[in-house]
């Protein structure tokens, strides 16, 4: 098979295995969902909350999709000696790793699709203004988040580690990034980590495509495209295998 | 047709450390070839330079003709592994784990085939997480087989089994060479490569201390026990050269016309070589 064909075969493992798995399906798939739901029905009517909401969830979806996953599930990959196994068959790294993260790639372009799905038929947000923006913007995500979550694993020393680990960036990120309420609010010193981290900018750019948010979605494609590149180099830098 | 394995002055370098110092041994098509020895001895850096897995510091090897090194997917083909410790998706079956990883190879095993092969397959259709230690080793092996190699290492096929589990690895094992693939096995027990192996390296610190099949291992640097009874005691003597021994043994006791009762020569057990070429290669 080309290497093609086999990050394909791979891929299609992985979306077995997601849905064999209904934990880890729950936390990064339903939890997002459950999140946008109980927040939303508590400012159902306020159209101004709802539509800082969506895109923040949504964008909070492509990092638990993407980067938390990954970062979770390269750890425990390695660490059980799965990725050692990978390696001594003739399957090409390149084509592996192409199905993993293809498949929460998937993941994280359902999960936005869901948000705002839900988001118009459950609480009347308008559908994207721009929707190849939207698309745009969540393709970045991933890209930048995947790429951030490969690389953060490597600093992961061992599977126990990796809830605390993953959490530690996950929870802070997403209470400075706006998803749950505008980080217009936020202290002055938090405002400026926030700025400096992708996640604000792809919510940002993903209010810009949803709602017509009127924020630079320039500078946010910017931010979130320089963490990609970063993410992208570290995760090939130090890939570890074992 | 060269060796399956050639490996030449082969060093290996941590730092500081050099756990493999100068390693050379020859495996031939269709042989077990047992590398024995303590833990820490560098068995398992050997066999993992062997892989393709790590970087040899200095020295030559040649694996199917191939640098493992290059980490050829045409030499990936040929070769199969068995790490000591390596999961699977836990949530995979037995029969999606071996079909699937039968998919990176161009010319697998029946799938199928391969579990029967190993004895798994009343548990063909069981999730990976619910097999037994023996059962999830039987996997490894059906998944380093599956692509049909050539050649197949088995890093410490049977460590922390009980020996009903041992004793069915075995079988496998002596499968394999019925098969004709040729195997390089790594273990610390000297029954299992007494067992398994044509040939076996006894490795320590670093370095082969003594090479043969293992009946003929040992009478070179082990001693021969020759021992008698006198006056109810055993008294026992160790040589080299048990011939010389016995003759002047037997010669002095007919000198005084008495018998040697209880006479016994021993040869030294693949145990007794190993304990005492391990302990020798401590002194120094």
């Amino acid at each position: 098979m080309s290497p093609a064909a086999l990050a394909w075969q791979q891929f299609r493992f992985e979306r077995r295995m997601f849905w064999r798995n209904p934990s880890a399906a729950f936390f990064n798939f339903l939890l997002p969902l459950l999140l946008l739901v109980l927040i939303a029905s508590a400012f159902a009517g306020d159209d101004d909350e709802l539509e800082v909401l969506v895109p923040g969830v949504a964008g909070m979806g492509v990092l638990a999709t993407t980067f938390t996953a990954l970062a979770f599930n390269l750890t425990v990959l390695r660490e059980e000696g799965v990725l050692k196994r990978i390696r001594g068959t003739p399957m090409p790294a390149g084509a592996y790793l192409a199905g993993l993260i293809g498949s929460a790639a998937l993941n994280a372009l359902l999960q936005v699709a869901l948000v705002v799905a839900i988001g118009n038929l459950a609480y009347g947000v308008e559908w994207p203004e721009a929707p190849l923006l939207l698309v745009a913007f969540t393709l970045l995500g991933v890209v930048c988040f995947a790429g951030l979550g490969v690389a953060f694993s490597h600093a992961i020393p061992n599977e126990d580690a990796a809830p605390a680990y993953t959490n530690a960036i996950f929870l802070p990120l997403i209470f400075i990034s706006g998803v749950f309420y505008s980080a217009d609010d936020l202290p002055e010193a938090l405002k400026v980590i926030a700025e400096a981290l992708p996640l604000k900018h792809l919510i940002d750019g993903l209010s810009d495509a949803i709602v017509g948010g009127g924020g630079d979605a320039g500078l946010a494609a910017a931010v979130v495209a320089g963490w990609a590149v970063a993410g992208i180099v570290l995760a090939v830098r130090f890939f570890r295998w074992q | 047709m060269p060796a399956a394995i050639e490996v030449n002055e082969l060093r290996k370098s941590y730092g500081d450390v050099e756990a493999v110092r100068g390693v050379s041994f020859a495996v031939e098509r269709g042989e077990v070839f047992g590398l024995l020895g303590p833990n820490g001895a560098g068995k398992t850096t050997t066999v993992e330079i062997l892989e393709g897995y790590r970087r040899r510091s200095a020295g030559d090897v040649r694996v199917l003709g191939q640098d493992p090194e290059s980490r050829d997917r045409r030499l990936q083909e040929r070769v199969g592994i068995v790490l000591q410790s390596s999961g699977f998706y836990p949530r995979a079956t037995v029969r999606e784990a071996v079909e699937h990883f039968a998919k990176a190879y161009s010319r697998p095993r029946d799938p199928d085939e391969t579990i029967a092969l190993v004895g798994l397959g009343e548990k063909a259709d069981a999730r990976t997480k619910e097999l037994s230690g023996g059962q999830r080793r039987r996997l490894d092996l059906a998944l380093a087989l599956v692509g049909d190699p050539e050649l197949v290492f088995l890093d410490e096929p049977t460590t922390g089994f009980d020996p009903a589990a041992r004793r069915t690895a075995w079988s496998v094992v002596r499968r394999l060479k019925e098969l004709d693939k040729t195997v390089l096995l790594t273990t610390h027990y000297l029954d299992e490569a007494q067992e398994l192996a044509d040939r076996v390296a006894i490795v320590k610190a670093g370095r082969i201390v003594a090479e043969g099949p293992p009946s003929q291992l040992g009478p070179a640097s082990a001693r021969y026990r020759v021992s008698y009874l006198s006056e109810g005691r055993r008294v026992e003597h160790q040589t080299d050269d048990p011939t010389e021994l016995l003759h002047r043994l037997t010669r002095d006791a007919l000198a005084r016309g008495e018998r040697l009762e209880g006479l016994e020569v021993a040869r030294p057990t693949l145990e007794e070589v190993y304990l005492e070429l391990t302990h020798e290669a401590d002194s120094v």
